[in-house]
């Protein structure tokens, strides 16, 4: 069965479970040099040049799972040797080119940036170029290619520019965190910092519960991933890696789909604050906005603080899709909440490091949340759950019209409107990864069939309305 | 006193809403909020005898059909 979309994640994945098994045997500090060479063994490269230059970005690698360079603040990091310079040159010209006679590229360019040498053959003026792209649009031999980086096309924002030393360069005041990168790069240059150290760390000190209770909150994809095995059975492995319990983030959405849908009511114009990435951005992009953002905590962080403020002795680690939920822990407003971050990917090599194999386990239970928290894991959920709760609370005469933004392009078109007082709509829900949060960048893996697999999860919970859910909590 | 019910996902699907409600009910019926406090907390690790019920510290295993029994016997005749 597969476990990783990508080889990449792969790679990824076995750094990350030596560096957890060596920290599991208080071993990493005199066998960190060699995990390279565990990984990379002989003298036959299979991913470089050469098997010295593997093992050096492997050390990188191992650097990034142990926490990453402490003086930069971003969760996402370059490892710049592991940048492969990929051709950023924008439109070109290729050797498809027949030197036809139509020119249909020259007649449609609106610079005039096409010219053709003595054997008809196109070539692009790169000071006029604008990279519209309908040259490439109407070719007939699709002579006519894009030569992008696959990580600045994932950056939508435009975060990503090239350095002086031709790799790839994140501008920290622009990135929200959201991964995107991190998931397109073929070369894996970009990674996102791990926590995993902290959390074995955790989970060491509690001593089974002794000292602390540590909770594991699972964030509501959950239910797409590790397809190889039962949910239960994931369950089941978290609480024998020393996991005192796990605990649905969903219930944190059930929590916050009743405090936004009041929210709402009250000022008649809000976005959501559940994805740290959309929150992130319109900090930076559209500072004028931030008065609207729901003063929500979002629902990994409202779990947790109800976690801490009933259980004393409690430690909370968040397992999600999402890097961003790792810078999110690190605000100063969500820190006393929550403990540590992993991603899925992450999660995977903590049970690898330990050898636990979840398909052997017997099934445990999840069942904290009603239907609407679940579906908070895909976009159009949060706004179908606020919806629901304006119901539920008596509020259904609030004429709620929500603008679903699925990715972050959409969620900027929707905040462009927004600031010049364009957008039909009263609310907004900002999800920076396309599908939501299914399509986050610390998922296993993404597929067609995250977003059904979310909506049956949702519908086996036990609660049917948000109300009975959250009514433990009172 | 302090009453604790186990919300955790084993003593959920057994009934801890159900028991949480009419604890709620029957505190407030007999006007005890301020001499009774409702809590909830996720897992107690005894997840084979829930729905697990605290009373300060002593451990009490309940069923929604029970709870109006314990509370009257655990509860009422105590404070």
């Amino acid at each position: 069965m597969r476990k990783f979309d990508t080889k990449v994640q792969y790679l990824k994945y076995k750094v990350l479970r030596e560096v957890a098994r060596q920290a599991w045997n208080d071993t990493l500090l005199e066998n960190v040099l060699e995990i390279p060479k565990t990984i990379v063994p002989g003298k036959t490269p299979t991913m470089r040049c050469c098997v010295y230059k593997e093992r050096a970005i492997l050390a990188e690698r191992v650097k990034v799972a142990m926490g990453g360079n402490k003086e930069n603040p971003n969760i996402i990091e370059v490892i710049d040797i592991a940048c492969d310079e990929c051709p950023a040159a924008g439109y070109e010209v290729t050797a498809s080119c027949r030197g036809c006679l139509a020119h249909r590229c020259e007649d449609v360019c609106p610079r005039g940036a096409i010219s053709f040498d003595h054997n008809h053959v196109a070539h692009i003026d790169k000071s006029k170029c604008v990279e519209c792209g309908q040259c490439a649009k109407v070719c007939p031999y699709s002579a006519i290619v894009n030569r992008k980086r696959p990580c600045q096309n994932a950056c939508k924002i435009k975060a990503i520019s090239i350095n002086e030393n031709n790799a790839a360069s994140i501008d920290n005041n622009k990135c929200i965190s959201c991964g995107a990168c991190v998931y397109q790069c073929p070369f894996g240059a970009i990674m996102d910092k791990s926590f995993i150290l902290n959390v074995v760390d955790l989970l060491k000190k509690s001593e089974q519960g002794r000292n602390y209770k540590l909770y594991a909150v699972v964030a509501p994809s959950i239910s797409s991933q590790f397809t190889y095995a039962k949910l239960g059975q994931v369950i089941t492995g978290l609480k024998k890696l020393g996991f005192h319990t796990v605990v649905e983030a969903a219930l944190g959405a059930d929590l916050v789909a009743m405090k936004e849908s009041r929210e709402l009511v009250e000022k008649g114009f809000l976005t959501s604050s559940c994805c740290p990435a959309f929150v992130a951005y319109i900090k930076s992009e559209f500072p004028d906005l931030v008065p609207f953002i729901s003063h929500n905590l979002s629902p990994m962080a409202a779990i947790g603080e109800y976690i801490k403020k009933t259980s004393e002795n409690a430690k909370v680690v968040f397992i999600g899709p999402c890097t961003s939920k790792k810078m999110e822990a690190q605000l100063e407003s969500v820190k006393p909440h929550v403990d540590a971050v992993l991603t899925f990917e992450e999660l995977q090599a903590l049970f690898d490091s330990r050898d636990i194999d979840i398909t052997t386990l017997e099934e445990g239970v999840l069942d904290n949340a009603s239907y609407f928290g679940r579906i908070f894991a895909r976009s159009g959920g949060l706004s179908d759950a606020v919806s629901q709760a304006l119901k539920e609370q008596g509020m259904e005469g609030f004429p709620l019209k929500a603008s679903v933004c699925d990715g972050i392009e959409a969620c900027r078109v929707a905040l462009l409107k927004k600031s010049k007082n364009v957008l039909d709509a009263n609310f907004i829900e900002g999800m920076a990864c396309t599908g939501g949060c299914i399509g986050g960048a610390g998922c296993l893996t993404h597929g067609e069939k995250n977003k059904a697999e979310v909506d049956k999860y949702g519908r086996e919970a036990m609660e049917k309305t948000i109300s009975d859910a959250v009514s433990v909590l009172q | 006193m302090k009453i604790t019910v186990c919300i955790g996902s084993s003593c959920h699907i057994k009934g801890s809403r159900q028991v949480v409600e009419q604890l709620q009910y029957l505190i407030k019926e007999n006007n005890l909020d301020d001499k009774v406090e409702l809590g909830g907390t996720f897992c107690m690790g005894n997840c084979q005898k829930g729905v697990c019920v605290t009373v300060d510290d002593t451990f009490y295993s309940v069923t929604p059909d029970s709870t109006k029994e314990f509370f009257e016997k655990q509860v009422l005749a105590k404070v």
